[in-house]
């Protein structure tokens, strides 16, 4: 995976800056910054969960530039001269949390005219001003990967967001070291994208048509590779075939939608083929082949849900997924699917994997560090260490406890939630005005 | 105090007598605060005999003890569809919760297609849920029966399996039983005007069956005899309503014709509790982490706290989902509701007492007291918290369950 990093034109940055400053004087009466000096912040005692390392009370963190400076213990860390110093007693801080599998902003990907659609990007699709993304921010949530459903082999590209205050997609998208927007490609196999033709009716044509999908791509590879360069050699450019070759070369990451057994095993046949990298999403079963997928090395973004069912390949979901997981030292995220689990109920997902045996460790990082590492960020997001950006959620008690709300939330040191402010509270409570005039449609949901 | 003749008898003989031992015991009676230190006594007959402090209840000797950090009374889901509504989501197998046929159709019983062996029953069990408001879903602009009845009955074949075998007429207004292509209903105006076409109906076969000499009854009629239920207030008509506009027209509609409502889901009450509470019906509120979403788009999770403040009864539920989860769990459902802005005991009672008095059976379920039901959920921490657990449940005085949940 390439670094991934921000490469916002340095114009709509310095605009960021500036209205970050104007906001600041009225927000929380902060420091005036007119001299061009970035911000210095301290929060200063709160109880910190930097999930990186163990939890520290009375903690300090320092957040400079929209980086964390510092975080740790009173006393191991230095407070700069001149910062603005915000009073965390009492709170716990976390890091902002990363949700792997999320469908805020109502995106689209392939339509029904084929199963296998990845040119098809989410990114042209996604409505930044939908209320799901701030009542994403009033769960804590700072990284999103917002995903196209789940009805086809391959359902087009997702994308990786910062969930900053933007009026575009393209001020929330997340870039590759090359500029190009940072994201996955979902996939599917099992009975969401087994459909009448031409969809496939049944799991061996869904694996045979994934596998000449992936062959085509070989030798479309070979072809630009052969043409060296020369442009009057290169193929005719196929979006489709571009896409499935960053898979087939590791720059671009497979998120696979998978619940039966049978199916993650089918996932895992073709990535040993293949050689791409892959995320197994959903994993109903996982406990049941938790040893294979361990042995394989996959990361699983798994999803936990107040029942078993809704489908025959969902029959044995398993609030343990987690426990059997971790015991086996698999990378697992948890994530919402959000609208299937609302966004503001990621933290609550965590705390239900804790109740199927999941250590609270590693649930907590199951919403934070294990999600960055699934996508590739874990360099920028995902804990509270230095250099990393300054994505944290200020709670008022016990992150896994269902009494504990969280009170703001933070992107690169911009506060994007604030429960104080009604115009937020009625994104963290509901009320006139949050919802979804439409029940979202993602491939199965409205059945 | 009752006497306990049981005393000497041994429990081979009686193997349903038991106590269990809280540490916080939930008896959801009085102030509904727990009391530290509790015990329950269930009789042979699967009633509580006795329940109160530990220092004061002496535990018969041979009895056996099931203990708990905590315990409440088994929890009563107000409003579900488990059973007829099965885990696979599987339509002409175990979707029983809709009869497309026809818009109305407030004959189809509850009792005649519940499947007590489906999972998602099983499911509820074990998590401290045993008695079930469930039946015929929200959906169409009468949907059918619903009934009551406890989560470790499998079929129902007599009597007294079912707590209620015809708990009311489920109704909806709202989009969710309009129907396009040019069916009726296709519009708020029509749905209503059908209604109110058919309650006229049924009361005219109400009072020609009341005058008719016995030889001279009408024709039997299952679904004006349903209706005529709702007419003679034996059965609420439970709709299911969530814009203010379709509360409002469920309330003007009780008005009309002077039957029970029970206003079911109400996302959008908590704008209408002066008028909710003024005309004394009760809800079985959303839950609380249902969808903000169709007509549910304004629904706030500090609903719960806002009807309590306003003085309008409601309960808890699990409802209905086309997708996922096939179930909620309203103990979960209890612990949103407490973490925005309502009491941890109100929160509990929206699931144990206040559903059993909404449902009509105060008498039997809810509260640990003499002569109840002996229907209890031990739990190894604060049963709101997500990461508790359920650790065993009791049913008429049996451990139906001892499973981690």
């Amino acid at each position: 995976m390439k670094p991934i990093v921000f490469l916002v034109p340095a114009a709509v940055l310095a605009v960021a800056v500036l209205r970050a400053a104007v906001g600041e004087t009225t927000e929380s009466g902060g420091m005036p910054v007119g001299d061009g000096k970035p911000v210095v912040r301290v929060f200063d005692g709160a109880r910190l969960h930097p999930v990186a390392s163990a939890p520290v009370d009375d903690g300090v963190l320092v957040v400079e530039d929209g980086k964390i400076k510092a975080a740790g213990a009173r006393g191991t860390v230095v407070i700069p001269e001149g910062a603005e110093v915000i009073d965390c007693r009492g709170k716990v801080i976390i890091p902002g949390l990363v949700c792997t599998h999320s469908h805020i902003g109502g995106p689209s990907g392939g339509d029904m005219s084929g199963p296998i659609q990845p040119e098809a990007r989410v990114l042209d699709s996604i409505d930044v001003r939908a209320t799901s993304l701030p009542r994403a921010r009033a769960g804590g949530l700072t990284t999103v990967n917002v995903m196209p459903g789940s009805g086809h082999l391959v359902s087009g590209q997702t994308v990786y967001l910062k969930l900053r205050e933007g009026r575009t997609i393209e001020e929330l998208a997340l870039r590759n070291g090359d500029g190009s927007v940072a994201g996955g490609l979902k996939m599917a196999n099992g009975t969401n994208s087994i459909r009448s033709a031409p969809f496939p009716g049944t799991r061996g044509k869904s694996a045979a048509l994934v596998r000449q999908s992936f062959l085509k791509a070989r030798d479309y590879q070979k072809k630009v590779a052969a043409a060296g360069g020369d442009a009057a050699k290169l193929p005719d450019r196929d979006l489709g075939m571009e896409t499935m070759v960053e898979v087939l070369e590791g720059k671009r990451v497979v998120h696979h939608h998978t619940h039966r057994a049978d199916d993650i095993l089918s996932v895992l046949r073709l990535r040993e083929e293949f050689g791409f990298k892959v995320v197994l999403h959903h994993v109903s079963e996982a406990w049941k082949v938790a040893d294979e997928i361990a042995a394989a090395g996959a990361g699983c973004s798994i999803i936990l849900l107040d029942s078993p069912g809704g489908k025959l390949e969902a029959r044995d979901f398993d609030l343990r997924n987690g426990a059997e997981l971790e015991k086996r030292g698999v990378v697992t995220a948890v994530h919402t699917d959000d609208p299937v689990t609302d966004s503001r109920w990621l933290l609550r997902s965590a705390a239900l994997a804790v109740r199927g045996g999941m250590s609270r460790e590693k649930a907590l990082e199951s919403v934070t560090l294990a999600g960055a590492r699934l996508l590739g960020l874990e360099g920028r997001t995902g804990s509270l260490e230095a250099g990393k950006d300054a994505d944290f959620a200020v709670l008022t008690g016990d992150p896994l406890s269902v009494y504990s709300r969280v009170e703001e939330t933070w992107v690169e040191g911009k506060k994007v939630f604030d429960l104080e402010k009604p115009e937020d509270r009625l994104m963290a409570e509901g009320g006139r005005g949050a919802g979804d005039t439409e029940i979202s449609t993602t491939c199965c949901f409205s059945k | 105090m009752r006497a306990i003749p049981l005393l000497f008898l041994t429990t081979a003989v009686l193997p349903a007598q038991m106590a269990v031992r809280a540490t916080h015991l939930h008896l959801m009676t009085g102030d509904l605060k727990p009391i530290v230190n509790g015990v329950v006594l269930c009789g042979a007959d699967g009633k509580i005999v006795q329940a109160g402090l530990a220092s004061e209840v002496v535990i018969p000797e041979g009895w056996p003890v099931h203990e708990a950090a905590v315990v409440t009374p088994g929890l009563v889901d107000a409003r579900s569809t488990a059973g007829m509504s099965g885990i696979l989501n599987w339509d002409s197998r175990d979707q029983e919760q809709f009869e497309h046929s026809a818009p109305m159709q407030p004959e189809l019983r509850a009792v005649d297609a519940f499947n007590g062996r489906d999972p998602l029953v099983q499911w509820l069990r074990e998590f401290g849920v045993t008695t079930i408001h469930t039946g015929h879903a929200p959906g169409e602009l009468i949907s059918g029966q619903t009934m009551v009845l406890k989560t470790n009955v499998e079929s129902v074949t007599k009597k007294e399996d079912v707590l209620n075998g015809f708990a009311g007429v489920a109704a909806t207004l709202g989009s969710g039983s309009l129907k396009g292509e040019g069916k009726s209903p296709g519009t708020r105006g029509k749905s209503v005007a059908m209604l109110r076409a058919d309650l006229i109906k049924a009361k005219a076969y109400v009072e020609k069956v009341a005058k008719a000499e016995a030889d001279k009854q009408p024709d039997r009629d299952l679904h004006l005899e349903a209706m005529g239920a709702v007419l003679r207030r034996e059965v609420p008509l439970i709709v299911t309503a969530d814009r203010h506009h379709d509360i409002a027209a469920a309330l003007r509609l009780s008005v009309e014709f002077g039957f029970r409502l029970v206003i079911d889901s109400g996302a959008d009450a908590w704008m209408m509790a002066e008028e909710i509470k003024k005309a004394g019906v009760p809800v079985i509120l959303h839950p609380t982490m249902a969808r903000a979403a169709g007509d549910k788009e304004n629904l706030t999770f500090g609903a719960a706290a806002k009807l309590q403040e306003a003085g309008i009864p409601f309960a808890l539920q699990s409802g209905y989902e086309a997708y996922v989860p096939k179930t909620r769990v309203v103990l979960f459902e209890a612990g949103m509701a407490a973490a925005h802005g309502l009491a941890p005991e109100q929160a509990l009672a929206a699931c144990t007492i206040r559903a059993a008095e909404l449902l009509g059976l105060k008498e039997r379920i809810g509260s640990l007291e003499v002569g109840k039901d002996a229907d209890l959920a031990l739990y190894d921490g604060d049963p709101l918290e997500t990461t508790s657990h359920c650790i065993k449940v009791i049913i008429d005085g049996k451990v139906v369950s001892e499973v981690k949940r």
